[in-house]
């Protein structure tokens, strides 16, 4: 019981001990610490794990009430089941392996205190955001892990290109975050609490299937969870978040806090089956984003950015299946992408640490044999991400598919188009690969990574193969699904379509069979690429639509319109005191004249009241 | 305790610091330390935090802790009136605190006058303590006028390039909005001699009073306009940006940290309270003000280039979210705006802090001119970015608990006004990120060598860090001080909110009951 309180403790001390030193700490100190206090939070994880996978029992522990104020008395206390111990082994077990990569890759960097610092932080953050038993301390983890994302993309703060990336993802995420906070708030007027499991009881108990405040409730819900993890409209922060150090994009943009949004969904998945249209506007959601960004990847030509897309991508998965009430597949795909999405972006860290900063995948190539252990595990990752058979991806985006297709009205519409995505995601993961690792060599790698890069990398590839076979204690957390009557026929096309990926991405990207250059030289060609390359050009929307209005308005205001009317009181005060001065003119026959005017103006008033 | 004690404490701890400058010109600020120490921990050892037994009058008599009445001018009704509540108390607290930041600013900023600079801050903090205690509203509008002209003196003779201008604007709108505020309360004794035959100034005499209604709504008015020029509430911030901008960093942080909240706390103790009916009658019209003022602020605030008008605007915007909380005037929105008026005061003062001393460094407060600056000065960087993101709103500090607060009270009285004003908090990370940005992101200027945070400032900062970390993770033992009081206030001033307003606002939403 007591290590419950202790697992987020751990990272969270580091990270202020870290931050107190200010960065005098020796780095050997700080990689101990930074590393260590995620390791122990890990140990912790897997002895409640442990425990709990022994009698199945929820697990609540309370620290202390935050605050109480009348009927609103929010407690800093964790909740602890099925759900909560899968995403804390994520969290831990995958963040301890990119902590470990992390001190290698970081070792040159002057500023390697406040990194471990800030991803300490990040941990402690995001396990609160998964323990919380109420919506304000996951609101509280949220918006902390939003902050460190933050500070990490901006980490290189002297590059300015850097800062308004890291910018760009709190402020986009902040939208829907506010969305968010309208949501506890329309909750907790609505059903007197924000503990998630009375909550969720007394939404149960006061409101019927399609009534209005619980598709308003869930949609405010679902606008958070559409800025944290990155979806359709709000997706346009992550691709510019790769700005920050690569294990970054590792642990927070690929395999933990973008992931948030599903876990939010989850949790509170009896909100949303009170509100079919909520539902099913996460599926629609998840599904055009998984396209949208799967068509983007094509296009780019900068490593990280091709799985930024992805991981857009992959997620849109995600929110398919909870469209879908498909949960416990959401999560596992969760799961499994945590392992090969980390597992990729720790292998491009890689390629880019030994190639000195290289980001394009073009001047890249021919590093299969240079790098024979990076390589490896891209092509396992690439393997997992493209779902080819029997290897973890597989497994969990098969039963998204499927759950899809049972679903009874638009479900096939879901499954074509999901299949759609499996087919693009084949072929541009295999793209990377192809580019990368084969044909000419154009840079030359100047070392090889050493064993606290190659030992995280290949435990990964170890989970990415075989994490499919997990089975996650969900069961008593969502509610069971009714599985699979599909034909064989619906199987047999899920696992020919990422093969079809594959073989496409050969044929044209080593094989050449396909005259790919000719294709993107021709005029439409070239257009369609440039529309994808920057994304569908949300971004020049977006610019056109929010940001350029508020930066005008604010250079406009900027003098402080308000002040007008105060400087024409002023300037009539003056002019009136100019006017009233000039009858002072110092002469004796002007006062004189004036004064007998007056004097018979009132007697005039005078006589004129008289009668 | 002896609550004119304290104030007294100040006002000769003021002079002996001016007349200190004679022997040494150090001297004047390690008396003006010692005496807001002092005049602290009297407050800490000796106030009550039970009621006393003792209290007189009719209303409230459960919160009040200390209550002093000595006569003064009888025949008027005016006596010298002081008592404390939890609510004063709190503010007390937050006043001496402040004024401890403000010294230690300033510490070697003033070469000019040292005595009376550090005479004027003191003294400063007496007028406000008075204010805070006042209960008869003649020593009320005495204590209001002289916390006014120290600040003005600070403003005029210490500050930067365009001082006069500003601290001439400073006082014109104090005092012609607390011109309007002497014409109230003479109306409103005037209207309580016809009621109950006696003339007195004393607020528990004339609460509870029912006034003819035209005449209480522009007595309001008058107290309304008075309060909220000081909190200030668009449009009658103007002059915040200018005496901010203009003012020396001790000026700076009393302004912003305790000045701006003598505002909030006569709209909360008197505007509101003697006039229940009229307010909430004026309610939507005050919490029109508040949204209006968080977002006009925040656009603002992004708009400007100079550090200190940055944290200018942001107190228009903060100080919105007070008004709306006052008006809201339910249990949570309440208590969000008290919290609001003390994580604000400390999160500001100590952004202006930051302010004054890069000032000092660079001799600019152009943010075009700063940039990269964590690189020089990663200590003055951290403690930025820790106040940006408190004055932003992140969990786990005091403004979001204040901010949250009032936002959730405000939500089942008013749900469009809630959504409305949260855009606030967007616009509050946009402009917070982008004054990190400017000053201490970017590539940073390697001809520069500038002094990082020494000892003495990292205290002060790290204090007020403490202060926040644990109003944001434990502020009960603040609610708890104030939750007495606003129970009784609220009893003595009930707004009837028949309205269940979320139910129209969700019979808006096409669709319900389906």
């Amino acid at each position: 019981m007591t290590a419950i309180w202790l697992i987020p403790l751990f990272p969270l001390a580091s990270a202020t001990l870290l931050l107190l030193s200010a960065g005098r700490l020796p780095r050997q100190v700080a990689a101990v610490l930074g590393a260590g206090s995620v390791g122990l939070a890990a140990v912790c994880v897997a002895l409640t794990a442990r425990a709990f996978l022994a009698d199945g029992e929820v697990r609540e522990f309370t620290l202390w009430t935050w605050m109480a104020v009348g009927e609103f008395t929010p407690r800093i206390a964790f909740y602890i089941d099925g759900l909560t111990v899968v995403m804390m082994s994520v969290i831990t077990g995958v963040g301890f392996l990119i902590h470990l990569y992390s001190v290698e890759f970081m070792w040159e960097d002057e500023s390697i205190c406040r990194y471990f610092a800030y991803m300490n932080l990040f941990v402690g953050a995001m396990l609160l955001l998964v323990m919380a038993d109420n919506l304000l301390l996951l609101y509280l983890g949220w918006e902390g892990v939003g902050v460190c994302s933050y500070l990490l993309v901006g980490f290189w703060y002297r590059d300015p290109a850097n800062g308004s990336a890291a910018r760009k993802a709190f402020v986009v995420t902040r939208i829907g975050d506010t969305a968010m906070a309208l949501g506890l708030f329309l909750l907790f007027t609505e059903l007197g609490t924000l503990d998630i499991q009375p909550l969720l009881a007394a939404a149960d108990s006061q409101w019927q299937v399609g009534d209005t405040l619980p598709i308003l409730a869930t949609a405010l819900l679902l606008g958070g969870a559409v800025g944290k993890s990155a979806q359709l409209p709000l997706h346009t922060w992550l691709p510019d978040a790769m700005a920050g150090p690569t294990p970054v994009s590792a642990l927070i943009h690929a395999a933990t806090m973008v992931t948030a949004g599903v876990y939010l969904i989850a949790r509170t998945f009896g909100l949303f089956q009170l509100a079919p249209p909520t539902q099913e506007a996460v599926a629609w959601i998840g599904l055009s984003t998984l396209l949208l960004a799967a068509f983007a990847a094509l296009a780019q030509h900068d490593i990280k950015r091709i799985l930024a897309y992805s991981t857009i991508s992959q997620i849109g998965y995600m929110f398919l299946a909870l469209g879908v009430g498909a949960y416990a597949s959401g999560i596992f795909h969760l799961v499994t992408h945590a392992f090969f999405k980390a597992l990729l972006f720790l292998a491009a860290g890689a390629v880019i640490h030994c190639l000195h900063h290289e980001h394009n995948i073009f001047r890249m190539g021919g590093l299969r044999t240079r790098l024979p252990v990076v390589f490896w595990s891209f092509l396992i990752g690439s393997a997992a991400l493209a779902a080819l058979p029997f290897t973890s991806g597989f497994y969990s985006k098969d039963a998204i598919l499927l759950s899809a297709w049972e679903l009874p009205g638009i479900g096939h519409w879901l499954w074509a188009g999901g299949l759609l995505g499996a087919l693009l995601t084949g072929i541009y993961s295999f793209r990377l690969v192809f580019v990368v690792f084969f044909g000419e060599a154009h840079t030359q790698p100047d070392h090889q990574p050493g064993w606290k890069m190659s030992l995280p990398l290949a435990v990964l590839c170890v989970l990415s193969l075989v994490g499919g076979l997990l089975v996650l204690p969900l069961g008593n957390v969502f509610p069971p699904s009714g599985h699979h009557a599909a034909g064989h026929t619906i199987e047999y096309i899920s696992i020919g379509t990422p093969l079809l990926g594959l073989l496409l991405a050969y044929l044209l990207f080593l094989g050449r069979q396909l005259p790919v250059d000719r294709l993107v030289d021709s005029a439409p060609g070239r257009n369609l690429r440039n529309f994808w390359l920057s994304g569908w050009r949300i971004d020049q929307l977006y610019d056109a639509l929010w940001v350029r209005p508020f930066t005008s308005l604010s250079r406009w205001w900027r003098n402080e319109p308000v002040d007008r009317i105060y400087n024409a009181v002023v300037a009539f005060t003056q002019w009136a005191h100019h006017k009233l001065a000039a009858l002072q003119t110092g002469e004796l026959r002007w006062y004189a004249t004036t004064m007998v005017f007056g004097l018979m103006l009132l007697l005039a008033i005078m006589l004129r009241n008289a009668t | 305790m002896s609550m004119a004690g304290l104030i007294l404490l100040l006002l000769l701890g003021g002079l002996l610091a001016w007349q200190a400058e004679r022997i040494h010109p150090n001297l004047p600020r390690w008396t003006a330390l010692v005496t807001v120490t002092a005049a602290l921990l009297y407050l800490l050892a000796a106030a009550p935090t039970e009621p006393g037994a003792t209290m007189a009058g009719p209303h409230y008599s459960g919160s009040w802790l200390l209550h002093l009445k000595l006569a003064w001018m009888p025949r008027f009704g005016i006596a010298f009136e002081l008592a404390m509540d939890g609510l004063s108390l709190l503010l007390l607290v937050l006043t001496l605190l402040l004024g401890l930041i403000a010294i230690a600013a300033s510490w070697s900023e003033i070469d000019f006058k040292p005595g009376l600079f550090q005479a004027n801050v003191v003294w400063t903090l007496a007028g406000v303590c008075g204010v805070f205690l006042a209960v008869d509203l003649f020593l009320f509008f005495l204590f209001w006028e002289v916390m006014l002209i120290p600040m003005y003196l600070l403003i005029a003779i210490w500050g930067h390039e365009n001082k006069t201008y500003a601290a001439m604007k400073f006082f014109i709108f104090t005092q012609a909005s607390g011109l309007l505020m002497l014409l109230a309360i003479v109306v409103l004794a005037w209207q309580g001699l016809a009621l109950t035959g006696q003339l007195s100034f004393s607020y528990f005499d004339l609460l509870g009073l029912s006034f003819d209604p035209r005449l209480g709504w522009w007595t309001m008015l008058g107290f309304f306009l008075a309060f909220t020029v000081k909190l200030p509430a668009f449009p009658f911030h103007t002059w915040l940006p200018d005496a901010h901008t203009q003012a020396p960093t001790a000026g700076s942080v009393l302004l912003a940290g305790i000045l701006l909240k003598t505002g909030a706390y006569g709209l909360l103790r008197l505007c509101i309270p003697l006039f229940p009916d009229a307010s909430q009658q004026f309610a939507p019209v005050a919490m029109g003000l508040g949204v209006a003022g968080i977002i006009y602020g925040a656009i603002l605030a992004f708009a400007q280039s100079d550090f200190k008008r940055l944290v200018a605007y942001s107190s228009v915007s903060h100080m919105g979210f007070v008004l709306l909380g006052l008006y809201a005037w339910n249990a949570l929105a309440l208590q969000g705006a008290v919290m609001q008026m003390v994580a604000h005061g400390v999160s500001t003062a100590a952004l202006f802090m930051l302010a004054g001393a890069l000032q000092h460094r660079l001799h600019t407060r152009d943010m075009g001119r700063m940039g990269g600056l964590w690189h020089q000065a990663p200590r003055m960087g951290a403690c930025a970015m820790f106040f940006a993101l408190a004055s932003l709103g992140l969990p786990g500090l005091g403004n979001f608990v204040a901010e949250f607060l009032v936002l959730l009270g405000l939500f089942s009285v008013q749900p469009w006004l809630a959504a409305a004003a949260s855009l606030g908090l967007v616009t509050a990370a946009v402009y917070s990120l982008w004054m990190m940005q400017q000053a201490f992101q970017g590539a940073p200027d390697t001809r520069r060598n500038m002094a990082d945070f020494d000892g003495r400032e990292m205290l002060a900062m790290a204090a007020m860090m403490f202060a926040l970390l644990w109003l944001g993770l434990h502020p009960q033992p603040v609610l708890d001080l104030a939750q007495p009081v606003l129970d009784s206030l609220r009893a003595a001033a009930p707004f009837d909110n028949p309205v269940a307003a979320l139910d129209t606002a969700a019979a808006a939403v096409p669709g319900r009951g389906l």
